[in-house]
């Protein structure tokens, strides 16, 4: 059985997590963020997701809010309050330590709601959801799920690729405009090879009637009922609450 | 019922026509073989049958008309499959023909059922071998209840146990109803399933068409110089005269987590060495690591000093690009994924100069390679742009052009038709006789009876089963 | 015949133009990422163009209204399901970008793929770019750092999405895989 959050309708994960990005980006207060990053954390078994697999997809995060917090810091244009410390020219005042806080949580409470989603989330259902529920165009969903079967084989072509630049007597050593030609010769490669497949699947899709037009039926339904509306909702009373601890302090 | 009048077709972009001229009618329930040299365009008269040729993606003349509903099946596994479970990719085709949705699943089941697939509707169809893969896209064809099965060469992709799996499929799957239309290059394995012949003149309709026995009487010769395998006509074997001379490259317990088990083996100059084992045994990885390409994880890969002079003291694999071109030349199952340039003269340039050839040597090396291996025509074409047996050429090409010892091949005869076929056998063991190494990756058992003069065997992987 | 409408061909190659382009991202960050994206200036910003690419490749290549939304926005959707740790905001900024993109080839009413449509297509998925960042990452920063910042990458996405889109399509052209659209046309017949 799969959790009771990573079980809803795959729209309505969307959704959810999209209300709490778009309520998070109002405010550069430092409390709200940390409210719904405990939420977040909070809820992450309902996904069905392991602490330690949102800790190996989500650390690179923790870099990006350091990098966001250091920027703060050295570029900030108000700077009241107290002066905590002084660096060169740099002078770092509460306000400003209050600011870069406030937004590398920010930068971590919009991302992981998203990470849960897609981490607890099938393709195959996505596609489906966005078709029967939003009304998706379901030539765009399903070509586009058809080419996402792709890329474990892209992934793999990219290793031979490179493998075959070594071959040829190719390779950078330490200079890195050679690494950065060899990064493009080795796109270039991919991308032709992944053209052709796009090419010879769209015919094989076609030759199953894929283009013929007139009416489909499905195999497969996807259902947004009461559940999923209550996550949304949820969702909604969550980021509002969140917002408001940060009134209220 | 097929019934084609005076049909032409030219790509756009080409100037050549794929088809043209072609008159041919073929009854219901009738089963035919399609024959004809690379780029006699059997795979776009099939296309035309299926009605799959847009009319915005070339020219057209005459008429094609087929009566029914068609279904074909093609020759790449990877490419036709769109879902990622297998009973969804089944009903992907029944969806747009708006089969109502009570129905698919039984139809799904009693198609899967028919193709004798192994596995269960939720089965991923990441996880299938191409043999599996080809037998569900077999199924997607079938769950549409074809009147007229189009199959372009459903097997040349496939390793020999999984084109057995096609075949088997084929045998069980197709009713008296059911006309086909079957393009392969292995005449042999094709045989039992078709009652007529027909053999397409490149760019000029049907040269020949009738019962198979006659077709191969009066056709066989003619055949076989285009390139189709023409049962009972085998290819004279080319093993080595002389013994084989010094070590090049030994392998010694050398492995790669999860894909290869301890290998031990050693590569001699002027010996031809053929790999074999099943799928999933490590053969491709194998190459690579001999190829200098990859790291063992444990074990070790070294060089002797025939090979590599004062470098050998250092593995294969930590050798710089240059001198590892220079030594050893690996040949990649797909050739494109060789090409780094933007003609064919600059790729065969390529390695040489990297290997820092004056440019008046560069220049006779290039145009040696360019005679030897036919390409002398195609010198400013984009490699991309070439025939599949072309593209082959040149990617053993450019592995030749640095001058390498040792040549490691990974399955170089895949899909090639017998002219390229034979080319490549002569070539290989022309540059055994020089005193080269040649290692090949295959599943060609004609290739290891032809060239190898000694054969290793892998066992299938069991941490990757 | 309708030249706005998609074949299944343009659909499912626009997919697989962002399915590629979301491998290549993944590589891209193998090689360069790593602690020096906690850094955002100067090095960083130039080379930013390259997340932009496929807002221009897309029109370049497949010559229909929504090309470019489409195949930026596939791209972003495999970067998070390839685990990209930003999550729906990956996506937001994949459409964002694709959008205004788009807005220079929809000023030609979809008929001029030149160069310099290329580059204003470019530059505009750079500016779209800069303001997300601005707006989600760097708020407080002062205005002549916003205007510096978004001069970079305006500049970076215009050479290197723009100019190099504009290249690869006619390199991409040039190989053959394009003969079954527009772009490959143009390419002399062999």
């Amino acid at each position: 059985m799969r959790a009771v959050l990573a079980r809803r309708n795959p729209v309505a994960k969307v959704a959810a997590a999209l209300v709490f990005t778009v309520a998070l980006v109002t405010t550069l207060d430092p409390v709200p963020p940390a409210v719904a990053i405990a939420i977040e954390l909070a809820l992450v078994p309902l996904f069905g997701v392991g602490y330690r697999t949102l800790a190996r997809r989500a650390w690179p995060l923790l870099v990006s809010a350091a990098g966001v917090a250091v920027t703060m810091v050295l570029f900030a244009a108000e700077r009241t309050g107290d002066t905590v410390f002084q660096a060169g020219p740099v002078e770092v005042t509460t306000s400003v330590l209050n600011g870069a806080l406030g937004l590398a949580l920010r930068v971590i409470a919009i991302a992981l709601p998203g990470v849960l989603v897609f981490a607890s989330t099938d393709p195959t259902d996505l596609a489906d959801a966005l078709v029967q529920n939003v009304r998706a165009p379901y030539r765009f969903a399903i070509g586009a799920l058809a080419a996402f079967r792709l890329v474990p084989l892209l992934g793999q072509e990219w290793q031979l690729l490179r493998l075959a630049r070594r071959a040829r007597g190719v390779d950078a050593g330490r200079n890195p405009f050679a690494a950065a030609r060899i990064f493009v010769s080795t796109a270039f490669g991919l991308l032709v090879g992944a053209i052709r497949r796009g090419t010879r699947l769209a015919v094989a899709m076609d030759a199953r009637g894929f283009d013929r037009g007139g009416p489909r039926s499905r195999a497969r339904t996807q259902r947004f009922g009461t559940a999923d509306a209550a996550l949304v909702a949820g969702a909604v009373v969550l980021s509002v609450a969140a917002l408001w601890t940060g009134f209220a302090t | 019922m097929i019934r084609a009048k005076g049909f032409g077709w030219r790509h756009a972009g080409r100037k050549a026509w794929a088809v043209r001229g072609l008159d041919l009618r073929v009854e219901r329930g009738e089963r035919v073989l399609l024959l004809g040299a690379s780029g006699a365009g059997k795979s776009t008269l099939l296309a035309a049958l299926a009605g799959l040729l847009a009319a915005d993606s070339g020219e057209r003349e005459g008429t094609v008309e087929v009566d029914g509903r068609v279904g074909i099946v093609f020759q790449d596994p990877e490419t036709q499959i769109v879902m990622a479970r297998a009973g969804d990719d089944v009903a992907f085709g029944l969806e747009n023909h708006a089969v109502p949705p009570a129905a698919i699943w039984s139809r799904v089941d009693g198609a899967l059922a028919r193709v004798g697939f192994p596995y269960g509707r939720d089965r991923s169809t990441a996880a299938l071998s191409g043999g599996e893969q080809q037998r569900l896209a077999l199924a997607g064809a079938l769950a549409l209840r074809p009147d007229v099965l189009l199959l372009d060469e459903p097997t040349a992709n496939l390793d020999p146990a999984g084109a057995g799996l096609v075949r088997g499929a084929l045998r069980e799957a197709l009713d008296p109803g059911t006309t086909t239309v079957l393009v392969e290059h292995r005449v042999a394995e094709a045989l039992p399933l078709v009652d007529r012949v027909v053999v397409l003149e490149p760019g000029g309709g049907v040269r020949a068409d009738g019962p198979p026995d006659e077709i191969f009487a009066t056709q066989g010769d003619r055949l076989v110089a285009e390139g189709v395998w023409v049962p009972g006509r085998p290819v004279e074997p080319r093993h080595a005269c002389a013994p084989p001379g010094e070590a090049l490259l030994t392998a010694e317990k050398a492995t790669i987590r999860d894909r290869l088990a301890a290998v031990d083996l050693l590569v001699r100059e002027g010996e031809s060495l053929a790999i074999l084992g099943p799928n999933g045994s490590g053969k491709s990885t194998l190459a690579l690591l001999l190829g200098g390409l990859l790291k063992p994880d444990g074990g070790r890969i070294a060089a002797t000093a025939a090979l590599a002079g004062p470098d050998a003291a250092t593995p294969p694999h930590r050798w710089r690009a240059p001198a590892l071109a220079r030594r050893i030349g690996s040949v990649f199952q797909d050739p494109e994924h060789q090409f780094v340039t933007s003609t064919v003269y600059d790729e065969l340039a390529l390695g040489p100069r990297r290997t820092g050839m004056p440019d008046g040597a560069v220049r006779s090396t290039v145009d040696g390679l360019l005679s030897r291996l036919r390409l002398d025509r195609l010198a400013a074409a984009n490699p991309y742009t070439l025939s599949g047996g072309e593209a082959r050429r040149l990617s053993v090409a450019t592995a030749l052009a640095a001058a390498p010892a040792l040549l490691v091949l990974d399955e170089p005869t895949f899909g090639q038709d017998r002219r390229t076929w034979v080319e490549l056998v002569d070539l290989l063991a022309g540059l055994r006789d020089e005193g080269r190494g040649i290692v090949t990756v295959t599943h060609d058992p004609d290739f290891v009876a032809a060239l190898a003069d000694r054969t290793v065997h892998l066992r299938a992987n069991q941490e990757t089963l | 015949m309708n030249n706005n409408r998609w074949r299944t061909v343009d659909v499912v190659v626009a997919a697989v133009l962002g399915v590629a382009f979301g491998v290549i991202f993944w590589a891209w960050g193998l090689l360069w990422d790593g602690p020096a994206n906690a850094i955002p200036l100067p090095g960083r910003a130039l080379i930013y163009g390259i997340w932009l690419v496929p807002a221009v490749l897309g029109p370049l290549v497949i010559r229909k209204p929504g090309a470019g939304i489409f195949t930026e926005f596939v791209a972003a959707t495999v970067s998070t399901f390839f685990g990209s740790p930003w999550g729906l905001v990956t996506l937001l900024y994949g459409l964002f970008q694709g959008v205004a993109g788009e807005f220079a080839f929809a000023a030609t009413g979809y008929r001029s793929w030149r160069l310099p449509t290329a580059i204003v297509g470019g530059a505009l998925a750079g500016g779209a770019a800069t303001l997300l960042d601005v707006i989600n990452y760097y708020p407080d920063t002062s205005a002549a750092w916003k205007w510096a910042y978004a001069a970079l990458l305006v500049l970076s996405s215009a050479v290197i999405a723009g100019v190099g889109g504009w290249l690869l399509t006619r390199a991409l052209a040039q190989t053959g895989v394009l003969d079954r659209f527009p772009a490959g046309r143009e390419r002399v017949p062999v």
